[in-house]
C-alpha cells in the first residue's frame, strides 16, 4: 500500500512539473492549468499526508486509503474530461462561424472586384 | 453575380460535396426550371471538380475554407443570402435527386401562403419516391414522434427540398443544427411558432454517388436526431424572434 502512495507522490510530481513547464512554454492557457495545478497538489498532499487521506477515507465510507485517493483522482478527471468536452464545443461553434464568414467574405471580396474590373 | 434584385428576390443554393458526377446538369436544370434566378453551389471544401464544373454551368459559388458537415455549409449559405437581401431561399440537392421543375411550385406556395417554410414532400404525387424498408420506418418514426410537438403532421420530415422565407432565414443565420439538420429545423422553426407546408414532389434517382447513411451512421443518425429534437424542445429561446401578432 505504502509503495502504491509513493508511486501516486512521483506521479503527481510529475504532473505538476509538466503543467509548469508547459505554462512556462505557453503550451498551456493558465485558464485550463490552474485546474491541472490543483489536482496534481490535491494528490500531492493525499499521498504524503496519510491522516487526511485516512480521514478521506473514513468519509467516503471505503476500506482502503489507496482507493479513495484513486476515486478522487477519477473523480477530478471525469470533471476535467467534460470541461474539455464543453471548450471544444464551444471553439467548434466559433471556427464553424469563422469558417462561415470566411467564404461570405471573400465571395463579397471577388464581387467587389469583379464589379471594380 | 448574385445580388437580390428587388422585393421578393429568389435564390436558389445548392450544397455539394464532392458532387463532380451531378452537379453541371443539377445547376443547368435548375437554370433552365426558373431562368433569370440565381443559383449560389455551397461548395463544402469539396476534392474534386465540384467547383469548375458547377462554375461552368453558370452557379455562383461560397467556397467555405475547409469541411463543415451538411449544416455548416446550408448555415453559410443562409447566411449569405440574408446578407444580400434575398426574401426567398430554395435549397435542392447537388446529387439530382429534386427535380428543380417544382421549384416554382415551392416559391408559389410560400408568397401565396406566407408561411415561414415549405417542404417538397417526397411521399405522394407524381414520380412517386420508393426508398428501402429501414430508411421508411425511421421516417414513419420521426413522423410519429414529431406529430406532438410540431401540432400537426409532417409527411415527409427528411427531405431536403425546402424553401424558406426571410423571417426563416434571419433565424437560421443565428440557429441552425449542424449535423442531420432537416428534422431538427422543423423543431427550431416550432418554438418561433413558425408555419411549415407540404407540396407533393417529384423524385429522381441520384444522378451519381449513393447515400451516405451507412447502416451504422443511421444508428447514429436516429440518436443524434432524437437528442437534437429534445434538445431544441427543451431549449430556452428569446421571443425576439417571434413573429408579430396579427
Amino acid at each position: 500500500m505504502d509503495r502504491l502512495l509513493h508511486v501516486t507522490t512521483g506521479v503527481s510530481i510529475l504532473l505538476l512539473a509538466m503543467v509548469l513547464t508547459s505554462l512556462r512554454r505557453a503550451h498551456i492557457r493558465v485558464e485550463y492549468s490552474v485546474t491541472w495545478l490543483l489536482a496534481s497538489v490535491a494528490m500531492l498532499v493525499l499521498s504524503l499526508w496519510r491522516g487526511l487521506l485516512d480521514a478521506v477515507r473514513n468519509l467516503l465510507g471505503l476500506p482502503d486509503s489507496p482507493l479513495a485517493l484513486f476515486l478522487l483522482g477519477a473523480a477530478v478527471l471525469l470533471l476535467l474530461a467534460f470541461r474539455s468536452s464543453v471548450v471544444i464545443s464551444h471553439l467548434r461553434d466559433n471556427n464553424i462561424a469563422l469558417a462561415q464568414r470566411v467564404a461570405i467574405l471573400e465571395h463579397r471580396l471577388r464581387d467587389l472586384e469583379e464589379h471594380e474590373g | 453575380m448574385i445580388r437580390a434584385n428587388g422585393p421578393g428576390a429568389l435564390l436558389v443554393i445548392v450544397p455539394a460535396f464532392n458532387e463532380e458526377g451531378a452537379i453541371g446538369p443539377v445547376v443547368r436544370s435548375v437554370k433552365e426550371a426558373v431562368p433569370g434566378v440565381p443559383v449560389l453551389v455551397i461548395d463544402d471544401c469539396s476534392g474534386d471538380s465540384t467547383v469548375a464544373l458547377a462554375t461552368e454551368a453558370g452557379a455562383a459559388i461560397l467556397s467555405l475554407p475547409h469541411h463543415l458537415g451538411l449544416g455548416g455549409c446550408l448555415q453559410a449559405g443562409y447566411k449569405l443570402a440574408y446578407e444580400l437581401g434575398y426574401e426567398y431561399v430554395i435549397r435542392v440537392d447537388g446529387d439530382g435527386q429534386h427535380d428543380p421543375r417544382d421549384i416554382p411550385r415551392l416559391l408559389e406556395r410560400l408568397r401565396q401562403t406566407d408561411c415561414e417554410m415549405v417542404i417538397g414532400c417526397r411521399i405522394s404525387g407524381d414520380g412517386a419516391w420508393r426508398t428501402g424498408w429501414v430508411r421508411a420506418l425511421g421516417i414513419w418514426f420521426f413522423r410519429l414522434m414529431l406529430r406532438p410537438i410540431l401540432g400537426k403532421p409532417v409527411r415527409d420530415p427528411t427531405s431536403g427540398f425546402v424553401g424558406v422565407n426571410r423571417r426563416a432565414l434571419d433565424v437560421f443565420s443565428h440557429s441552425f443544427p449542424l449535423e442531420y439538420p432537416e428534422i431538427e429545423t422543423l423543431v427550431v422553426l416550432q418554438r418561433r411558432r413558425f408555419r411549415f407546408e407540404e407540396i407533393p414532389c417529384r423524385m429522381r434517382p441520384r444522378l451519381a454517388g449513393r447515400s451516405t447513411l451507412t447502416a451504422r451512421k443511421s444508428m447514429y443518425y436516429l440518436v443524434h436526431v432524437l437528442l437534437g429534437v429534445f434538445v431544441n424542445v427543451l431549449k430556452y429561446e428569446h421571443r425576439g424572434h417571434r413573429p408579430p401578432k396579427p
